[in-house]
């Protein structure tokens, strides 16, 4: 997919130029409506969860379940599960399998893409014909859990990194990228006696800055979201990541004994679970401006070149 | 150079090419707890039981009409509020309306069902709204009859916003000199919108439309997973859910293996042939010649 788009420049200036036509009334109107319905529909339900999330018990059991305005917020919901129980472990294993999976497949990523996007490496053009491949066709779920069982990888942590540990499209958008750094760059460092991984290390990923961004933070969103992958290969529920967690929890309503937090005195559930939700969503909103800032490059430069 | 490649090549051929070979449990009474090795094999007795389940058939036919709705609904929902959105004037307006609109793409599926349970379920905050009104609740978070409406509104809310990144971006590259002279020469903003906005988003739409085509056996999995036993099998069961359920969870290996073998071989081939058909229009589609 080879997009030679510029990346989106706002117009020279906020005005309307001389020769559009005056804004009518109706129109005006009309686009502020559907535009403030649409942010509304896309911010309520967060709205929601983060207030009662923060409502008190009294709150809670007046409004009948959801509150809007929590009038005395307290972070009784959070200070319950974060305290050691069961939602403490399953955010602690989220952010370890982030952390370290990402990690690993940055470096796995760079690697590859590094070597598939010089000319004349031996054996390059297979390996790259084979990765594209895996765009087109893939394996399937009960092969996949057949080798992750025959790989003596059930129940391990290791099931939810190394399954997908590089992904070809990740991998196509940097190769791109290495693609686009000019050549002269590299003889001149050569000339200099710079061996390939000096190359790497001092010329390449220090102007690829921006690409490696996109690509962790796709890969750090990909480990903190994944569920399906831990249900499939982890029987053993004191493993599950959040995501497992919630969907145990909020999605199918099943009840949080205090025992299981490790407290004695359970916050109305309503709350607890919508703290829950809250972890969740949270990491997510502390990259998001990241995400945005590098989110559309990304997006426009997964150039595939055959 | 050969080291930096084995890492990856080490993966592609273990988690990739491997269980694409392992795809021969297809052909094979699977027994988990004594192995590929040591399984009978069956031929094609697989394929003939799944052809003939009419529980297949079913998810088929599911997957084809959740493929339906959200190309007639949700296909074209992200060039409408691309052009709402170029046709806004203050950038700063714009800014704030894409930051919201591009967050739900970043949160998981768990995430967007729990949302969605929060504010439409029975026991959601519209559905206490109405009671205390002495209404009756909503029941479109368990209604079959409902599903498939809630599954394009899921994916309009989660995917409106990235599915505009695109289309926002072949806008602001059309020479607003083309805008001007259209203006000049007496045409209203219907006709600039007409003649000059839409031929500049063309090609892009032709090419996410054939890929889309090309995909059309997936339609969501974790979507349709989390949701299931909500509204059941016979309203949301489709051909990713059935190979979970019956290779997995009913431990129908075989017939699970199949499932996901035949739904992989006819994605690639229509993946294959919906290029053909971008080469087709002059486009480039997902990969070049």
């Amino acid at each position: 997919m080879t997009i030679g788009l510029p990346l989106l420049k706002p117009r020279p200036a906020d005005r309307r130029a001389a020769w559009e036509e005056p804004p009518t009334r109706l129109g005006s109107a009309a686009k502020a409506v559907v535009l403030t319905v649409i942010v509304a529909v896309m911010t309520l339900p967060f709205l929601v969860v983060l207030s009662t999330s923060l409502a008190s018990r009294e709150e809670v059991t007046a409004a009948g379940g959801y509150v809007l305005f929590p009038t005395e917020p307290t972070l009784q919901a959070y200070r319950t599960i974060l305290s050691g129980g069961l939602v403490t472990r399953a955010v602690t294993v989220s952010v370890l399998i982030t952390g370290i999976g990402t990690a690993l497949s940055l470096l796995t990523t760079i690697a590859l893409a590094y070597a598939l996007s010089k000319r004349g490496v031996p054996g390059s053009r297979p390996v790259l014909l084979l990765v594209l491949f895996t765009l087109l066709f893939a394996p399937g779920m009960i092969p996949m859990y057949v080798l992750v069982k025959e790989l003596g990888l059930l129940d391990s942590y290791w099931a939810l990194i190394l399954p997908g540990l590089v992904n070809a499209f990740n991998l196509v958008v940097m190769r791109a990228f290495f693609m686009n750094i000019p050549e002269e760059l590299y003889h001149a460092a050569r000339i200099d006696g710079a061996g390939d991984w000096r190359i790497l290390t001092r010329i390449v990923l220090p102007l690829s800055k921006g690409v490696i961004a996109v690509v962790g933070l796709f890969y750090a969103v990909t480990y903190w979201n994944a569920f399906f992958n831990a249900m499939l290969y982890l029987n053993d529920s004191g493993k599950w990541p959040i995501q497992l967690l919630l969907r145990t929890y909020v999605v199918q309503n099943k009840q949080m004994a205090a025992d299981q937090l490790g407290v004695a005195h359970l916050p109305p559930q309503q709350s607890i679970s919508m703290a829950v939700v809250m972890l969740a969503l949270i990491p997510i909103l502390l990259l998001y401006p990241f995400l945005q800032k590098y989110f559309t490059k990304g997006v426009l430069t997964g150039a595939i070149k055959g | 150079m050969l080291a930096l490649m084995a890492p990856g090549l080490l993966f592609f051929a273990v988690f990739f090419y491997v269980p694409m070979l392992g795809n021969i449990v297809a052909f094979q009474d699977y027994q988990p707890f004594i192995g590929f090795k040591s399984s009978p094999w069956v031929g094609l007795a697989n394929f003939q039981e799944l052809f003939s389940d009419p529980a297949f058939w079913e998810s088929v036919r599911n997957t084809l009409a959740f493929a339906a709705l959200q190309l007639i609904f949700f296909f074209p929902a992200p060039l409408a509020l691309a052009l709402l959105i170029n046709s806004l004037v203050s950038s700063r307006v714009k800014k704030f309306v894409q930051s919201v609109v591009y967050l739900p793409h970043f949160i998981s599926w768990v995430l967007v069902v729990a949302l969605f349970q929060q504010v439409l379920g029975g026991a959601g905050l519209i559905s206490n709204f109405l009671r205390d009104h002495g209404l009756s609740a909503l029941d479109v978070m368990t209604d079959p009859g409902t599903f498939p409406m809630l599954i394009t509104a899921q994916v309009i809310w989660k995917d409106i916003g990235w599915g505009m990144i695109i289309y926002l971006a072949a806008l602001a590259n059309v020479d607003q000199s083309l805008y001007e002279s259209a203006a000049v020469d007496g045409a209203g903003p219907w006709r600039r919108m007409w003649h000059v906005t839409l031929p500049a988003v063309r090609g892009v739409t032709i090419m996410l439309l054939v890929l889309r085509l090309g995909d059309v056996l997936s339609v969501g999995f974790e979507q349709f997973l989390l949701q299931r036993d909500a509204v059941g099998a016979r309203a949301s069961e489709v051909l990713d859910t059935y190979v979970y359920y019956h290779g997995v969870v009913y431990g129908d290996w075989g017939i699970g293996a199949v499932a996901g073998l035949v739904k992989g071989v006819v994605g690639a081939l229509m993946i294959w042939g919906a290029n053909r058909l971008a080469h087709a229009f002059g486009e480039q589609g997902v990969y070049s010649k």
